[in-house]
């Protein structure tokens, strides 16, 4: 029997569950980039230096903390270790964490298309709304990825430098640390979600260019300029509208009872970014030319 | 009968074109023919429109206009159908650097979503030893030569047993010992009854391996059909021996031959379309010229391409 006689008469009968292995293949190419591990090793040095700061500043007999200065939670993280979460997931959000997902995101396809595997991935034949969905779907798998190394990296040296205890919450009423514990995870899944509208930007952007290094320039420039741009009283009419706005809303699930609003305006925003940025990749990716 | 025309054809296109956006016409109302079963070599000097016509055969671009069948189905509109049965190298390898060869496999054939992961790992062994890589498998590509890279992207070519191999260039960049490897491996993989598409711009290269070819200049097909029928339609120079060749020369130009040239007790040139040569021969005897032989020189798909486009064929960049 010849080699083509056995694929005679069309294509080989497939398991729909064969078409995840992309989505796996994805995900393992992503966290197996030196890049990525170097992005990752960064994120979970910010608590060390935060806490390492803190202990230092403490120890030489100064107060802790002084209210309004530095990142939030700060003055709390001397009497309770898992405050340093909550510090550190506020230190990072505005810049490190959504630049890091700029840098992933930005390379997903530009990054492809620069080193020339994105024909051999289309004609193995991914399909294009398949790979666009799989490489959206592994970067987000790294914004939680990113968070929880944040987190993770501020409990153990929390909980390595300062007391561990009841958790009193900004509203004033105090939980044990179990509820603590899990109020810290609830905020790592909101600061996550947090980044999906970013993520599906930097898509986009990936979409556009045929260099990896360019998209996530332009993805990380973006995330600058929005960021300016909320600061400014000037522009407040157009600031509900800016991606990381309502960011620092996730504090407000340390309050008994939780504020719900702003938590859910942040989730509607992100859920709106990703949906219009996704598709404008979706419109962009299966329509243009591959010739890298 | 145009349903089993294309039942037969590998490849079909009808006036397929391609504009870029720079303006330039990449390839120009393209009719191409590929019978399954042959070895074709789509032949033509750089930037003649070889990779961008395998690139809308592929669905990478789209037609400027135009259409295009693969393996009987109109692309890119098949493209899930019609690839997983078909392996590609397309302006030679690309691979992740980051990764060992054997897991740029993998990943390629992840990417293929009639590729049964649970024998996923024994064709990526098979694929591997095919193109002799075995023994490098466990090393990351950006170590690998570009000799080693041309094998690997051949071996992700080879993943699943396929009915049209299309390969762009493949020998581009190896060794000459690399060269008659890829040729090989194309004769064993037509014997089992691949279909190979095979481009290049190496003449001899074609005329080596493939059954049939189709000529390419400026984005235009010149002429397309088996090798040995283009290289007879070309005809060969006449040659004659003998210790004549001034008396041989006036005969030969009285009779029409053009382009004559001496070399020692050779006289060759362009004998006129419509003649007997038999004729010719004739006339020599008749004029008294003593001839040693007589005859001519086999024409070669080189003499083909000088004789379709009045040029070398290396001259393009
Ligand atoms: N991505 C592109 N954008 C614009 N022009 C292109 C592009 N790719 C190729 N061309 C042009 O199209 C023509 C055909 O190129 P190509 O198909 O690569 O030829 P070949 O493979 O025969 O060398 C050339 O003139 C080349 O400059
Ligand atoms: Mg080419």
């Amino acid at each position: 029997m010849s080699q083509a006689d056995v694929v005679v008469g069309g294509a080989r009968a497939a398991s729909p569950l064969w078409q995840l292995s992309l989505f796996r293949s994805e995900v393992t190419s992503v966290f197996r980039r030196w890049r990525t591990i170097a992005l990752l090793g960064v994120l979970a040095a910010v608590p060390v230096l935060v806490g390492v700061a803190v202990k230092i500043e403490t120890g030489g007999g100064g107060a802790a903390g002084h209210d309004g200065a530095g990142p939030a939670f700060i003055s709390q993280v001397t009497n309770n270790g898992l405050f340093l979460v909550f510090t550190s997931l506020a230190a990072t959000l505005p810049f490190f964490l959504p630049m890091a997902i700029g840098v992933v995101a930005g390379d997903s396809v530009a990054g492809e298309a620069h080193a020339g595997t994105l024909r051999y991935l289309l004609v193995a034949p991914a399909g294009r709304t398949r790979l666009l969905c799989a490489k959206y779907a592994s970067t987000l798998v790294f914004c939680l990825a990113a968070t929880l190394v944040v987190a993770v990296s501020a409990l153990a040296v929390g909980a390595l430098l300062f007391p561990l205890g009841d958790v009193t919450l900004i509203s004033g009423t105090d939980v044990s640390f179990g509820e603590g514990l899990l109020r810290a995870l609830a905020i790592a899944g909101v600061v996550a979600l947090s980044l999906i509208g970013i993520a599906a930007l930097g898509l986009f952007v990936s979409t556009l260019t045929n260099s990896g290094i360019a998209a996530m320039a332009t993805t990380v420039g973006l995330l600058i300029t929005v960021q300016i741009m909320d600061q400014f009283p000037q522009l407040h009419a157009v600031q509900p509208y800016l991606f990381p706005h309502y960011w620092l809303s996730f504090a407000d699930l340390l309050r008994a009872p939780v504020y719900w609003d702003q938590l859910l305006d942040n989730a509607r925003l992100q859920a709106l970014y990703a949906a219009v940025f996704f598709s404008a990749a979706w419109a962009r990716f299966t329509s243009r030319d591959v010739t890298s | 009968m145009e349903e089993t025309a294309t039942e037969r054809a590998a490849i079909a296109t009808r006036a397929l074109t391609k504009r870029y956006r720079g303006g330039q016409t990449a390839v120009d109302r393209l009719d191409l023919f590929v019978p399954r079963g042959s070895v074709f070599g789509f032949l033509g000097p750089n930037g003649s429109g070889k990779t961008t016509t395998i690139r809308m055969l592929m669905g990478l671009v789209a037609p400027t206009s135009g259409s295009a069948e693969v393996l009987g189905a109109p692309m890119p509109g098949a493209v899930r159908r019609v690839l997983p049965r078909v392996g590609a190298l397309i302006e030679g390898p690309a691979l992740y650097g980051f990764l060992t060869g054997r897991d740029n496999l993998v990943r390629f054939d992840s990417a293929d979503p009639t590729a049964d992961p649970r024998t996923r790992a024994a064709r990526v062994g098979a694929a591997l030893d095919r193109v002799g890589l075995a023994a490098a498998a466990g090393k990351k590509a950006r170590a690998y030569s570009l000799g080693m890279k041309q094998r690997l992207g051949l071996a992700a070519a080879l993943l699943q047993p396929r009915e049209l191999l299309v390969l762009d260039e493949p020998t581009n960049g190896l060794d000459p010992q690399g060269m008659r490897e890829i040729r090989t491996l194309v004769r064993e993989l037509a014997a089992d009854g691949t279909t190979v598409f095979l481009s290049s711009h190496l003449l001899d290269e074609i005329e080596q391996v493939c059954t049939h070819a189709a000529v390419m200049a400026r984005g235009r097909l010149l002429t397309q059909g088996t090798v040995a029928a283009l290289a007879s339609s070309a005809r060969g120079r006449l040659a004659v021996t003998t210790p004549d060749t001034s008396d041989a020369v006036r005969v030969l130009k009285e009779q029409g031959v053009t382009d004559l040239v001496v070399v020692d007790d050779r006289v060759t040139g362009d004998a006129p379309g419509a003649c007997e040569l038999a004729d010719l021969n004739a006339a020599l005897v008749h004029a008294r010229v003593r001839v040693r032989a007589f005859g001519t020189e086999r024409a070669s798909l080189e003499d083909a391409f000088v004789a379709l486009t009045g040029e070398g064929f290396d001259v393009a960049g």
